[in-house]
């Protein structure tokens, strides 16, 4: 047996037990014939780089092919769903957010238009705050998808496109940070509107950076594309066609790379998307080559809505006229960060007493939202993001599920992975760009 | 414990439940309109306690209006059974909902998709709420159908008892529906029958309780901050 502090075995009564943290599987293995011997277990995860997170795979090789494949989630549950039957409406922009962290525009977008759905206030949204949330979705598909490139890139070995990715992300996550205080998490949508305008600096870097990422996505095509590793290790790697996806419910680029334009912005439009020019990119291949083409066409057309939420954008009210619904307080970041502004602070404190009763209610209670159930589903980078969300007439949300493209798309490793080799196990789980924070909420 | 639940525990009280904390129990009596206009208890102040009110389901009127009243009769005219499988028809804010009776979801999904008026072949979401209080059969599971073809949603809705939490499950029509179904399992208890592997999902294995039903609270310690103790979320002031 090996005396390899790296590498331990244990017999149990299942066989005997691997501990594997690196080295040489030839030296691991000592005297066994896993090649020709009976079928091997290999658990791979939650801890593991090419895992995207905390998922874990089980797995049943023979030889290097995959017979049986099993999906094990949960590991990053933080009951946001139950957290928030304990917060007011407004409170839970700041749990949803948190849910798919790469694409938190998204989880906040879909639980104000819920909200906004509840409310029966859908058309009072302000055209500036839909032309500024149809933005910053974009933005946020563009950085996600370039997260996705990133971390595929180095799941199949292109470290270099790691790098890169990231680097460009930055850009993206500088505007956030100008636009909201925050990178990350930033609760910027709210239910009623969007939580403050745009600056200007932020709108001078949004422009620098339609400039920049063409030039930049034609370098990674020349990175990757012509690339022969990059071809083998994607071509004709975890297919799943139409009547695969529709049946296990996978929807969004994965379901696009089959041949399907089913695109909620076009199909079932929201925030005003009809009124926008794009394609909805496709693909014949059904591979992971043809996610990585609907993928990089997608951040193109996404170039293109930003440009045209740009050439919109008009001066106007961001949230709803609703005083009873509006937050109470135009935002301003002091010195010591974000806050109500100070013009508002002096006037509740110093002039008006009927305006600080009303911060008052608005921020500690809330605003009540009429009975009933709403569904409400947008294009998430993921595919379909969905959130049925119920109100009993309270200050509080009764129940808010969210239906994550994460979640779903995950049940299809096994009819990928299995049957494949455990190389291509990679490839198509990175695929499907799952986000663990996002799936197991 | 009810004596048909095989192992599952299904009706006992999950680890660390408090009974008697105010958000568990509705109003004694309907909510009255008081002076000044004032709705329910009264209380602004929220020390009251948490009281949780929801109106009773409403039958829509026909006609339905937009995609609905085809949806409907193209549900029944496929399979002239499935009238009374229909419990109530609701329209509200633009969503259609069909309650349907629990022991008869599967072969309405199964139209829902089959049928060449209604296809839908998409089954969005499968996820459960809890009306404790309010409704006699409490756990209600909620479908979210989409036809591609026709650009069209409906929701499904049944509604079983805590004591009885058994619905069909729908894994063989709508393949996604699977985790989504151990999820609901997993938060609020509801039993699939015919599932492949129900099994819990995202809480541990050897987890107690269905943390997602009203009954079962949010946990959390008080946190001192500045000198001043801060009690947990669900332990805080709360209003109606």
């Amino acid at each position: 047996m090996s005396t390899d502090s790296y590498a331990s075995a244990r017999e149990t009564t299942e066989g005997r037990v691997f501990t594997v943290t690196g080295g040489d599987w030839r030296e691991t293995l000592g005297g066994e014939d896993p090649i020709h011997d009976e079928r091997i277990v290999v658990n791979l995860g939650p801890q593991h780089p090419s895992t995207h997170g905390v998922l874990r795979l089980v797995l049943e090789l023979e030889g290097e092919t995959v017979v049986d494949a099993r999906a094990v989630i949960g590991y990053l549950h933080t009951g946001i769903e139950k957290n928030l039957e304990f917060r007011n409406w407004v409170q839970g922009s700041t749990f949803v957010t948190r849910m798919d962290y790469l694409a938190p525009i998204f989880n906040e977008t879909a639980y104000a238009l819920a909200v906004e759905k509840l409310l029966g206030i859908e058309d009072q949204i302000t055209p500036r705050a839909n032309t500024i949330r149809v933005l910053m979705m974009e933005l946020n598909r563009i950085s996600s998808h370039l997260v996705w490139l990133a971390t595929t890139g180095m799941e199949l070995g292109a470290i270099s496109m790691m790098l890169y990715g990231f680097r460009e992300r930055e850009y993206i996550l500088d505007i956030f940070e100008l636009a909201s205080g925050l990178r990350m998490n930033m609760a910027y949508v709210r239910p009623g509107g969007v939580a403050q305008d745009l600056p200007a600096e932020a709108i001078k870097k949004i422009h620098e950076f339609l400039a920049y990422l063409p030039k930049k996505l034609k370098e990674y095509e020349d990175l990757l594309t012509g690339q022969i590793i990059w071809q083998e290790r994607t071509k004709g790697v975890a297919v799943l066609d139409v009547p695969g996806c529709l049946s296990l419910g996978v929807t969004g680029p994965v379901l696009r790379s089959a041949g399907l334009p089913w695109d909620l912005r076009k199909t079932m439009p929201y925030c005003g998307y009809e009124t926008y020019e794009f394609d909805v990119p496709t693909a014949t291949t059904a591979d992971v080559w043809g996610r990585y083409q609907v993928r990089l066409a997608e951040i193109r057309e996404s170039l293109k809505i930003v440009q045209q939420a740009m050439d919109r954008l008009e001066p106007g009210p961001v949230m709803v006229q609703d005083r009873k619904i509006a937050w109470p307080a135009q935002l301003a970041i002091g010195m010591d960060g974000m806050g109500n502004s100070l013009e508002h602070v002096a006037k509740i404190m110093g002039q008006s007493m009927e305006s600080l009763i009303h911060h008052f209610k608005l921020v500690t209670e809330g605003f009540r939202v009429p009975p009933g159930q709403v569904y409400v589903q947008i294009e998430s980078p993921r595919g379909e993001l969905g959130v049925h969300a119920v109100s009993d007439g309270g200050t509080r949300p009764y129940r808010v599920h969210y239906r994550e493209p994460s979640f779903v798309n995950l049940q299809a490793i096994p009819a990928m992975a299995e049957g494949a080799l455990l190389a291509d196990v990679i490839a198509g789980g990175a695929s499907l760009d799952p986000v663990m924070g996002g799936c197991d909420r | 414990m009810s004596s048909d639940s095989g192992n599952v525990p299904v009706s006992a009280n999950p680890v660390g439940a408090q009974t008697g904390a105010p958000a568990e129990f509705p109003p004694a009596s309907p909510a009255q309109r008081g002076l000044f206009g004032v709705q329910g208890t009264g209380d602004t102040s929220g020390f009251g306690g948490l009281t949780r009110r929801r109106p009773a389901i409403v039958d829509a009127q026909r006609p339905y209006g937009d995609y609905f009243d085809d949806v409907y009769d193209a549900l029944v005219e496929a399979h002239p059974g499935f009238a009374d499988a229909i419990e109530h028809v609701v329209v509200d804010r633009g969503e259609l909902t069909l309650h349907i009776r629990p022991q008869r979801i599967l072969e309405v999904c199964r139209t829902m998709r089959d049928d060449p008026s209604l296809r839908f072949e998409l089954c969005s979401s499968v996820s459960g709420a809890d009306y404790l209080g309010t409704d006699e059969r409490r756990l209600h599971i909620v479908y979210q159908l989409t036809s591609m073809t026709y650009r069209r949603k409906v929701r499904l809705e049944v509604a079983v008892s805590a004591e009885q939490p058994r619905v069909p499950s729908v894994t063989s029509v709508y393949p996604t529906a699977d985790w989504q179904e151990r999820e609901a399992y997993d938060m609020f208890g509801v039993i699939f029958e015919g599932h492949p592997g129900l099994t819990r999902i995202l809480m541990p294995d050897d987890w107690e309780g269905y943390p997602q039903r009203k009954d079962y609270p949010l946990g959390g310690v008080p946190v001192e901050y500045k000198g001043a103790e801060i009690p947990p979320p669900d332990k805080r002031r709360s209003y109606q």
